[in-house]
């Protein structure tokens, strides 16, 4: 089921999509708040008011502005309106904005008694704080925060769990400490310090942390086409819908794309090379290698623990390489990701490459905003659909079976020159121009490399795998252990959500 | 006996905002009521366009369009007929 953040979310899309078409935006934006909150309706907060205030600086951040930029609080949604308008290109870093006025400013961490505390007798509470820092008023429990050292000793012994731990949901998924509350008590992003993962966007219960979208520059290009547009799809994106991969082609092509892509097909050529990279890396003598797909990973890298940096392969990402067969084909072509990634947009910006990112959700608005049915289109001709493989790499332990399929196909010539071992290439498969003596499934037959064989030069390094499987935490001290040596994992795949991109902070999370 | 029809809309606004689990109604079903519905999926019911978007996810039960449906106010309309059905069988 869906929340009522997503809900809201994705009906200000919608509505954003249909006021577009038919040209109302200017007029009717200012009006979305009071439709949706009217006077004699249902509030989510304190009074209706208060939610058409929030609702104000969601549109906002629908519109791709910053909430934290606003000047004249009496600025127009129209005005903004204009100015988003008028922009040719996508509204840049960073990609996430709080919405101040939406912010509850959550209690920090602490521990507290709730009515379950029954007073009781043997009051295990007051006897095992180390601090002294319980006593009981009027039969209930009281804790004394001046004493409270929150080691939470008291929870663990109520028998009524009477005690409980409340926390701050932005800060507490935050992997790298970069929300914290302002002056005023609201969350605040360190911007040097995000990543731009996304987890305090999804764990926020008042959604006052929001992405900035850029979904009228989409609508925008998709209607005056200063050239080619071209939508390069995630992997990830065949289980949101319902309906076939085809079919999802199909509809995505009638919002007026004139190419829908694979990101997969980017894929293939990122495993290819990550394996090659992996076998060069490592008869070089290099230790470690980690895949850099994920753009919040390479961010907490290059923010948090830039040493790293050298073990991070050096492949493009599949969005990259898919970017690069559009262009291949069509250099001035618009190009827009679609993916379930806040990320994305921050790597798509940094490339140059790609123009705009669209999420999963702004995707789906876009076609319920033209009554465009998954299910009811004709299956789109994949001219050379991505293997299975490459379409799995949006699924975590994925990129690492792409990477060791493409290790382990025969292929010829890995190693070498022209079809044969080359004795001076970086990485021989050959000692001394000969064979491997111990190599037992040699690569090469009569001093070439055999096109037949099944083991190819890389035989000699086995992939001693290990996967981050969501980023939290935890992940730096993981890199750090693996950075000194104390793992024996020689190729390390990280994601940051868990679970893959599947489960990525704007995926549609369909069970 | 006629069966009670139960049009699940699988358009893409319903399905945004909140129909997928209604589209797994099928396997959702309790036995007793498997024998006396007839489900079908069917493309956008038109219903969502203008105000009414808020109102979303719909379902049309014997033709008659349904909102903010949920896999329980479904189950709680079908028996609701159901129990019609029987008293106007005994009479
Ligand atoms: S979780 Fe949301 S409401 Fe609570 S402090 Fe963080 S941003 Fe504010
Ligand atoms: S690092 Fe992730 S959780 Fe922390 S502020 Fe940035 S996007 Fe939010
Ligand atoms: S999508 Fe369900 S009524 Fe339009």
């Amino acid at each position: 089921m869906i929340s009522g953040a997503e809900y809201m979310r994705r009906e200000l899309m919608i509505r954003l999509v249909r006021l577009f078409d038919q040209g109302k935006l200017d007029e009717e934006l200012d009006r979305i708040p009071i439709r949706v909150r009217p006077k004699d309706g249902e509030a989510s907060r304190c009074c209706v008011y208060h939610d058409r205030a929030v609702l104000k600086y969601r549109l906002m951040a629908l519109l791709g502005m910053r909430c934290e930029e606003e000047t004249d609080e009496a600025q127009t949604l129209a005005g903004y309106f204009q100015d988003a308008d008028a922009r040719e290109k996508a509204p840049g870093d960073p990609p996430l904005t709080v919405c101040t006025a939406g912010c509850s400013g959550c209690p920090d961490n602490s521990y507290v008694v709730t009515g379950n505390c029954r007073g009781c007798f043997a009051r295990p509470c007051v006897f095992n704080c180390p601090k002294n820092a319980i006593s009981v008023v009027n039969q209930v429990s009281q804790i004394d925060y001046t004493k409270c050292i929150k080691c939470g000793k008291c929870m663990n012994v109520c028998p009524f769990h009477a005690i409980v731990k409340t926390t701050v949901p932005c800060e507490d998924a935050c992997p790298v400490g970069a929300i914290r509350k302002n002056a005023q008590g609201r969350a605040e992003i360190d911007f040097e310090k995000c990543i731009f993962c996304g987890k305090c966007f999804r764990a926020c219960p008042f959604s006052a942390i929001m992405e900035r979208s850029q979904l009228l520059d989409v609508l925008n290009v998709l209607k005056r086409k200063p050239a080619h547009v071209a939508a390069v799809v995630a992997p990830s994106a065949y289980s949101q819908f319902p309906g076939t991969i085809e079919q999802l082609f199909t509809a995505i092509s009638k919002l007026g794309f004139d190419d829908v892509v694979e990101a997969a097909l980017g894929a293939e050529l990122t495993s290819a090379n990550e394996a090659q990279e992996f076998l060069e890396k490592m008869s070089g003598g290099q230790r470690l290698m980690t895949t850099s797909c994920c753009p919040a990973y390479v961010e907490l890298v290059k923010r948090h623990f830039p040493d790293f940096l050298q073990y991070v392969s050096h492949t493009p990402s599949p969005m990259k390489y898919a970017a690069q067969l559009v262009r291949e084909k069509d250099p001035d072509a618009v190009v827009v990701f679609i993916g379930p990634c806040i990320a994305k947009r921050h790597e798509a910006e940094e490339s140059g490459l790609v123009d705009y990112v669209l999420t999963f959700e702004e995707l789906g608005s876009m076609m319920a905003g033209r009554q465009i049915d998954v299910i009811s289109q004709e299956p789109w001709t994949l001219l050379t659909p991505a293997g299975e493989n490459a379409r799995n790499f949006a699924k975590s332990c994925g990129v690492t079976e792409s990477v060791l399929a493409d290790m382990t196909r025969p292929k010829c010539g890995t190693c070498g020159e022209s079809g044969k071992c080359g004795e001076n290439a970086e990485n021989p498969c050959v000692e001394n121009g000969q064979c491997g003596e111990n190599a037992e499934n040699p690569c090469v037959e009569n001093g070439q490399c055999s096109g037949n064989t099944e083991t190819p030069c890389g035989e000699n390094f086995e992939l001693k795998a290990k996967f981050i499987n969501g980023i939290d935490r935890k992940t730096l001290s993981q890199l750090k252990l693996l950075a000194m040596g104390k793992d024996p994992a020689n190729f390390l795949e990280v994601m940051a959500c868990p679970g893959g991109c599947v489960n990525g902070p704007c995926s549609l999370h369909v069970k | 006996m006629e069966k009670i029809r139960l049009e699940i809309c699988c358009g893409t606004t319903c399905f945004m905002l909140g129909a997928d689990k209604l589209m797994r109604m099928e396997t959702l079903l309790p036995e007793e009521f498997r024998e006396r519905v007839e489900i079908t999926g069917v493309p956008c019911l038109n219903v969502c366009m203008e105000e009414s978007i808020c109102r979303a996810p719909f379902v049309r039960i014997n033709g008659v369009p349904h909102a903010q449906a949920t896999v329980e106010s479904v189950f709680e309309e079908i028996r609701k007929l159901l129990e019609k059905e029987e008293r106007e069988d005994s009479e």
